[in-house]
């Protein structure tokens, strides 16, 4: 049987579709969305051309967090873009002079497509002018003070949600279309047969086949988790054991996904009917399982449909062990709602595969 | 020669779906002899094989291999006897050491797999993928691997379709030499100057039946008695003589 692995894991290694598929995939969109680092809304502002850029306003609001300034536009260009919305507001300084004081008017035009940025930037401009005018009132107590807190929460990274989903993607390529080609082919050139021929088991090629993809798919997963980790800061909240109860549930997610496998294997009646097959089973799941967005974002009436797909449960298993730190006691919903869909899927799969 | 049958083959009979491809043969297959069996196109030969191997179901009949019933004790017969498919598939990205490994450990054994290439010519092609062979050398790797678990008996189906002449030539060399290292062969085989050369005896298959079963040259006494005589030869050599004369006797390595 481990002969059949090792053989079998080898001949993994060397066809490109399944390293594409399992690493490479996942790995571009997580490199992707890693990069479209979250954190904050950007708020895009120009200065009117005529602007005064030497004085204390104009350094306080370039120093604000989430303004980004955008220079070098023409006023055409400013009125255009605040128009089309790539601009959020266009900020005009103004400093006078009046019996011998300094004051500055501050004007800014905000659009109504970015209607909740421009409140946004009022609201920060009004903050900074009453902060401005305070001072200068001199005003030793202030009537109202203000103090806010914000309770510290863990950073909720684009990667925190992306790498789960894409892990699961992962592992249900790798055992949906892994295992069906493998198998169609393997009984097709007659491999299976050539097998046959010596003492091994039945079982045992199945097994030995099975535990050479469940080797490849969970080294695939450590290498996404470890690149997410160390490039992109995924968060891993308990360090190690975080991780291998994401392996551990990769493994199980893996097993399920193969069964699928085994399934169109059996039903495939040429090898051009796989791709199809497969695609029946994993789109869906890619879709509509949280992959990309969380099952939130669709429509009341294909809410249903997510709750019922394995992945919708797979990756929300991930993302609690992850990001919330919950151990294996703490999902045993989404696990036993796994296992209920490896049992169903093995039934079926007992039922149509095919030896020959 | 030795004749405790190894092999004894009773009334098999095999129908697929409707159609009855092999109509009850009986026959024996003596210890340390090379067995040859013949027949045109769709004989019943590959079905016989392959249910003495026990990779196919007989319809009825008994067949038993070195005392073993193929009901009973399948997977003791597995053990003991060296199969070569007609067709049959390699995982075609392994290497050909990779391949003689994978199969060593499903017989649980341990071998050199250059020993094992070196019988066959392919030595040299150690490192190249199955994928990579031409048809008569992944021909040669198949025969290879018939020989990984020192089988008591091996099956050869049609093992020299495909072969060049010497490579042929050479073939008869090792299953003469397989043969005397005390291994029992059964060859199947289209081509009457090897079944003559090579075989103790042989069976004739036609249409599901044997129809003769003798020494290659009691046959041909037999056939000779009755009086045939064949258009005389009238050169003194034939293009195969030629083919061999021009390329040597070596294995090609291609
Ligand atoms: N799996 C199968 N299903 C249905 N019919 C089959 C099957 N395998 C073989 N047959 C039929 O059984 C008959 C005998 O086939 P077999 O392969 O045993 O012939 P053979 O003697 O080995 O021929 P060849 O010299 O071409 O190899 C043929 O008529 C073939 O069509
Ligand atoms: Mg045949």
């Amino acid at each position: 049987m481990m002969a059949i692995a090792r053989a079998s894991f080898r001949s993994i290694m060397r066809s490109p579709s399944a390293v594409v598929f399992t690493l490479l995939f996942p790995l571009i969109f997580i490199l992707v969305f890693g990069f479209i680092n979250g954190g904050g809304i950007r708020l895009d502002v120009a200065l009117d051309g005529k602007s005064d850029l030497h004085n204390p306003v104009f350094d306080s609001i370039a120093s604000m967090q989430g303004i980004h300034l955008v220079p070098g536009l023409t006023k055409a260009e400013i009125d255009h873009n605040l128009q089309k919305g790539d601009l959020d507001a266009i900020i005009n300084i103004q400093k006078r002079l009046a019996d011998n004081t300094i004051s500055y008017n501050v004007d800014v035009t905000t659009n109504m497509a970015s209607r909740e940025k421009g409140i946004i930037i009022r609201s920060m401009l009004e903050h900074l002018v009453d902060k401005a005018n305070l001072r200068a009132a001199a005003m030793e107590r202030p009537l109202v003070v203000l103090s806010s807190k914000e309770i510290q929460v863990r950073e909720y990274k684009t990667i925190d949600f992306i790498l789960p989903g894409q892990l699961g993607f992962s592992l249900l390529s790798s055992g949906v279309f892994g295992t069906a080609f493998v198998f169609f082919n393997l009984r097709q050139t007659l491999v299976i047969k050539r097998f046959f021929a010596t003492p091994i088991r039945k079982p045992f090629i199945v097994m030995g086949e099975a535990i050479s993809r469940l080797v490849f798919a969970l080294l695939g997963a450590a290498f996404l988790i470890l690149v997410g980790y160390f490039a992109f800061g995924f968060t891993l909240i308990h360090g190690f054991a975080t991780f291998a109860t994401m392996l551990f549930l990769s493994a199980l997610g893996l097993i399920v996904f193969m069964g699928f496998g085994f399934v169109v294997s059996g039903i495939a009646k040429s090898e051009s009917t796989i791709p199809p097959l497969a695609n029946i089973v994993t789109l869906p799941q890619f879709l509509l399982s949280g992959t990309f967005f969380g099952i939130e974002n669709f429509p009341e009436w294909l809410q249903p449909i997510c709750k019922v797909l394995p992945l919708t449960y797979l990756n929300n298993a991930m993302r609690l062990v992850a990001f919330e730190g919950a151990g294996l006691g703490d999902i045993l919903i989404p696990l036993a709602i796994i296992s209920a869909w490896g049992i169903f899927i093995y039934a079926l799969a007992v039922k149509f595969f095919r030896w020959e | 020669m030795n004749s405790t049958p190894v092999i004894v083959v009773k009334d098999l009979k095999k129908t697929y779906d409707k159609f009855e491809a092999v109509k009850g043969v009986s026959f024996e297959v003596y210890d340390k002899e090379i067995f040859g069996l013949l027949g045109p196109n769709g004989a019943g030969k590959t079905t016989t094989l392959e249910i003495i191997e026990t990779l196919r179901e007989k319809t009825s009949g008994e067949v038993s291999v070195a005392g073993f019933s193929i009901d009973q004790h399948p997977n003791e017969i597995k053990k003991i006897i060296g199969v070569q498919l007609q067709a049959a598939g390699y995982y075609p990205s392994l290497t050909l050491t990779e391949l003689i490994d994978l199969f060593a450990g499903l017989y649980n054994a341990t071998v050199d797999p250059m020993e094992m290439l070196k019988q066959v010519g392919l030595e040299d092609k150690h490192k190249a993928k199955f994928k990579e062979l031409s048809g008569g050398q992944k021909q040669r790797f198949s025969i290879a691997t018939t020989l990984i678990n020192q089988p008591k008996i091996v099956f050869l189906d049609e093992p020299t379709t495909g072969l060049d002449p010497q490579a042929r030539r050479n073939l008869w060399d090792l299953i003469r030499k397989i043969r005397d290292n005390g291994t029992t062969v059964v060859i199947t085989t289209h081509y009457m100057d090897e079944a003559e050369q090579l075989c103790d005896r042989v069976a004739v298959m036609e249409a599901g039946k044997i129809i003769a079963l003798d020494a290659p040259d009691a046959l041909i006494d037999k056939l000779v008695a009755t009086g045939f005589e064949r258009k005389k030869e009238v050169k003194k050599a034939n293009l195969e003589d030629v083919f061999i004369h021009l390329t040597g006797h070596e294995w090609r390595e291609g």
